[in-house]
């Protein structure tokens, strides 16, 4: 499922409120959640998961193609971790 | 402080001016959605966020740690996220110490 296809169904769901709105809405959520990680704060979603930056240590890494040798400075990541309720049904179907 | 559901939901209430019934409606399917999808086991695929991918784990040997006693720890599906690229340069660039 695409973005484009996650805003096709909220909008079959949420048919009481304009396509626009609900498009609208969808981009805002996702906006909201990437400058909540920019600032460096976790998000927590019960049922869903929670968001957090990793550290990772700086290094020196290699140019593949000419294998010069870089420094690389530490840096934050995303990192996902799943909720009980998201882990739970994911699984049904293997269970 | 971490970023939940309630202060989403009044983003949409201020921002946009849904009712509050509907913002938090409008929450609570968003995550809904991306639950039933991987539930299928579809990926989901958000351009500039990021993607859920599922990944199947085979059977491994486990132990549990209080008894020591060996227990196969069974095969399953885990999601796993992959951030995209403009997410990643977002919080590197603003996180850089």
């Amino acid at each position: 499922m695409t973005k484009s296809e996650l805003i096709e169904k909220l909008i079959d769901k949420m048919d009481h409120l304009s396509a626009k709105d609900v498009e609208s809405a969808t981009k805002e959520i996702l906006e909201m959640m990437a400058e909540t990680l920019e600032g460096g704060d976790r998000i927590e979603i019960r049922g869903f998961g929670s968001f957090s930056l990793h550290y990772r240590a700086p290094r020196v890494g290699r140019n593949p193609k000419t294998g010069e040798s870089v420094d690389l400075t530490g840096k934050y990541v995303p990192h996902f971790k799943p909720g009980k309720e998201l882990r739970e049904r994911v699984n049904l179907s293997l269970a | 402080m971490a970023l939940t559901k309630a202060e989403v939901s009044e983003h949409l209430y201020e921002k946009l001016g849904l009712s509050k019934r509907d913002a938090k409606m409008m929450v609570e399917e968003f995550f809904e959605e991306i639950r039933t999808c991987l539930e299928k086991g579809e990926q989901v695929k958000l351009s500039g966020f990021g993607n859920f991918d599922l990944r199947v784990k085979n059977e491994r040997p486990g132990r549990n740690p209080k008894t020591g006693e060996d227990i196969p720890i069974s095969a399953r599906k885990v999601v796993t996220f992959r951030p995209g690229q403009k997410l990643k340069a977002r919080v590197e660039e603003s996180n850089n110490d």
